[in-house]
């Protein structure tokens, strides 16, 4: 207490100083706290925006490995030339009962799937799209599709036998509208009209122009695949089990199970190099911050060289004249860390009100801020670190000053 | 603690002992400060260090205060060697066992008179915090500065301040008051008033003083005058 109150009282004394450099350490703490906000409020709002949109786990009639050929199997060699591999029928077999045995022990939405590419043509344009055939009620209870539909509904290709929901920038490639009829033609030259029962808008570009629902029926009589589907949707009760379920589903069913950590492996790694920007940021803001605790703790100690001798003339030894200088920047550094607290909630607080219009589809946003008081904890250890570290290298001078040498340059 | 035990000198007695005591400031020319002193100074003794400027008096009550560390011989304090004790223990030995005055006063400038005299005994911790306060002002009381408590060095005369330094000096009770030149800034009525506070401190609490001083007339009514020469004992003797 001794030495707190002392070292207090040295850096009360020097008021302007000590304000100036706890604002510095005020306003790293502070625009840490806030860019931290904004950081992670955008990371997980890019993250909901991405796993409302995609399957949590997406099973697709694929295998990781080449499926052995009979003859490898028959005759265990390690090459074969010369022969013609067997044909496998793409598809997953038994699709209801592959869906049947992951309700057992999966949590969650299962939806089948039949996709392939058709072109779509209306008033002698064409464009090439992905066509996607679904059992509409399976389909919603998996995905978020209907809140991204801006005219008509999704659910209309329940009801409506060769309906069709596209994206609105297809439609208005075609000059189509809702209600229009337009004629899929599939690769195998099958061509059937649909009707266009719903418009939707998600903001990414490759589905808006190139993606097209349809009932699953109608898609299977389109490609020639009767009774066949090429993909389970599933989505979750526990997002966090995605890895878990794809690799057991994966073993179980022999198809390739992709949970949407690995389907977005890349954009992961991405976030990871983006934090690790960040936080060497935020780092750099509180090293500045330790500067200005340096200079005035240096300052002091040169300020103070007269009551270091006294010190210890009365009997203080040197590791207290040394915990005298680092309390003074510890003092500093909390002072700044609980103002900096402060200042960050307030501007994350402002930030989060800001609206903006990104685009005339979407309409006014704000900005995406993330309250979390790990973001305070970090910036305001940072900063006490710093503090500490700065006070610490005046403060270690301070120790060595011999006493003598103050008092003959005084007398 | 001090490891006392094992650094022992076989003489017995004596409060204070410089053995062939030599300090030399190491330079491109070195500069023989103390040389060779040898002297014992014993329980409530009233000493006055006197000398020529540059005769090494005060670098003498640096090596006696340990505050500086001999080039060559030794120091004890009752007895205790303290050539070979780390800086702890000597911040230690100078806490419990001496009181400095310095010529300039040497008080904490952001603390009060009755705060400057308690950081020595909060330091120590050997009294609790009532008690400190007691003592505390009980030594200004002494001096006749119990008006002054609250008042800041820079709030108080020459006179008042040195005064406050000889009570910070007394904090801890000390066994030996070491004084560099007390009464060297101060005009002839705050020089009566120190000296005479160091003298009541001698008698009353058995304390010794050992006061460095270019005032020959001072010098005179202390009991034992050591003059130095060019760092060495000139003469050591007993004044009637």
């Amino acid at each position: 207490m001794l030495l707190l109150k002392i070292a207090a009282t040295h850096v009360r004394n020097r008021m302007r100083q000590t304000v100036v450099s706890t604002l510095g350490v005020a306003l790293g703490v502070g625009f840490s706290v806030a860019m931290a906000s904004l950081m992670e409020g955008s990371q997980r709002d890019f993250m909901t925006t991405l796993i409302e949109a995609i399957p949590h786990v997406e099973i697709r009639d694929e295998q990781r490995e080449p499926a052995q050929q009979p003859a490898t199997v028959l005759y265990d060699a390690v090459a074969f030339h010369g022969l013609r591999p067997l044909e496998d029928l793409r598809g997953i077999r038994n699709p209801t009962e592959a869906i049947a045995s992951l309700r057992e022990w999966v949590q969650g939405e299962f939806a089948q799937r039949l996709s392939g590419q058709a072109v779509l043509r209306y008033s002698g344009q064409d464009i090439g799209m992905t066509l996607v055939g679904v059992v509409p009620r399976r389909e919603l209870a998996v995905s978020k599709i209907s809140e991204d539909m801006r005219q008509g509904s999704y659910e209309a290709l329940d009801t409506t036998a060769n309906g069709l929901v596209i994206g609105r920038k297809a439609a208005n490639r075609l000059g189509a509208d809702l209600g229009d009829t337009v004629i899929l033609t599939s690769a195998g030259g099958i061509a059937k009209r649909f009707k266009i029962v719903g418009l939707f808008h998600t903001g990414v570009t490759t589905s808006d122009e190139g993606l097209a629902y349809a009932p699953l029926k109608a898609v299977q009589i389109l490609l020639e695949k009767p009774n066949i589907i090429n993909g389970i949707s599933i989505r979750l009760a526990d997002i966090k089990l995605a890895n878990a379920v794809a690799t057991r589903a994966e073993r179980q069913l022999g198809y390739k199970a992709i949970s949407w950590e690995e389907a977005n492996e890349g954009l992961m790694e991405a976030f990871v190099v983006r934090n690790a920007i960040m936080y060497t940021v935020v780092g750099a803001i509180l090293v500045v911050a330790g500067f200005g605790i340096f200079n005035i703790v240096s300052t002091i100690v040169h300020e103070k060289a007269r009551d270091i001798a006294i010190l210890k003339s009365l009997g203080f030894p040197e590791t207290d004249i040394q915990q005298i200088f680092v309390l003074e920047g510890l003092v500093i550094g909390i002072l700044g860390a609980i103002v900096g607290c402060l200042l960050g909630f307030g501007l994350s607080s402002y930030l989060a009100t800001v609206k903006f219009e990104v685009t005339t589809d979407i309409e006014m946003t704000r900005l995406p801020i993330h309250f979390s008081y790990l973001h305070y904890v970090l910036a305001c250890s940072l900063a006490l670190f710093s503090s500490g570290v700065a006070g610490f290298i005046p403060a270690r001078k301070a120790a060595k000053l011999n006493p003598v040498d103050i008092i003959r340059g005084a007398t | 603690m001090i490891p006392a035990a094992a650094t022992r000198s076989e003489t017995a007695g004596s409060l204070l002992e410089a053995r062939s005591l030599t300090r030399i400031l190491p330079a491109v020319v070195p500069v023989t400060l103390v040389e060779d002193v040898n002297i014992k100074i014993e329980r409530a003794e009233f000493v006055a260090i006197t000398g020529p400027s540059g005769s090494g008096k005060s670098s003498l009550l640096y090596l006696l205060g340990l505050l500086d560390r001999p080039t060559a011989g030794d120091m004890l304090i009752e007895d205790t060697r303290t050539g070979d004790l780390s800086s702890a223990d000597l911040a230690r030995l100078r806490l419990e066992k001496i009181g400095f005055v310095f010529q300039f006063h040497f008080l904490l400038p952001e603390f009060t008179a009755l705060e400057n005299i308690l950081i020595p005994m909060q330091k120590l911790g050997a009294l609790p915090a009532k008690s400190q306060l007691e003592h505390a002002e009980g030594l200004l009381a002494d001096l006749g500065l119990e008006d002054y408590l609250d008042r800041r060095p820079a709030q108080l005369s020459g006179g008042q301040r040195q005064r406050v330094a000889v009570a910070r000096a007394l904090a801890n009770s000390p066994d030996l008051i070491l004084a560099d030149e007390p009464t060297g800034s101060l005009d002839s009525k705050a020089t009566e008033q120190v000296f005479d506070s160091l003298q009541s401190i001698v008698k009353r609490q058995n304390t010794t003083v050992v006061a460095v001083t270019h005032d020959m007339e001072l010098a005179s009514r202390m009991k034992r005058r050591i003059h130095l020469v060019d760092g060495r004992v000139d003469y050591d003797r007993v004044q009637p």
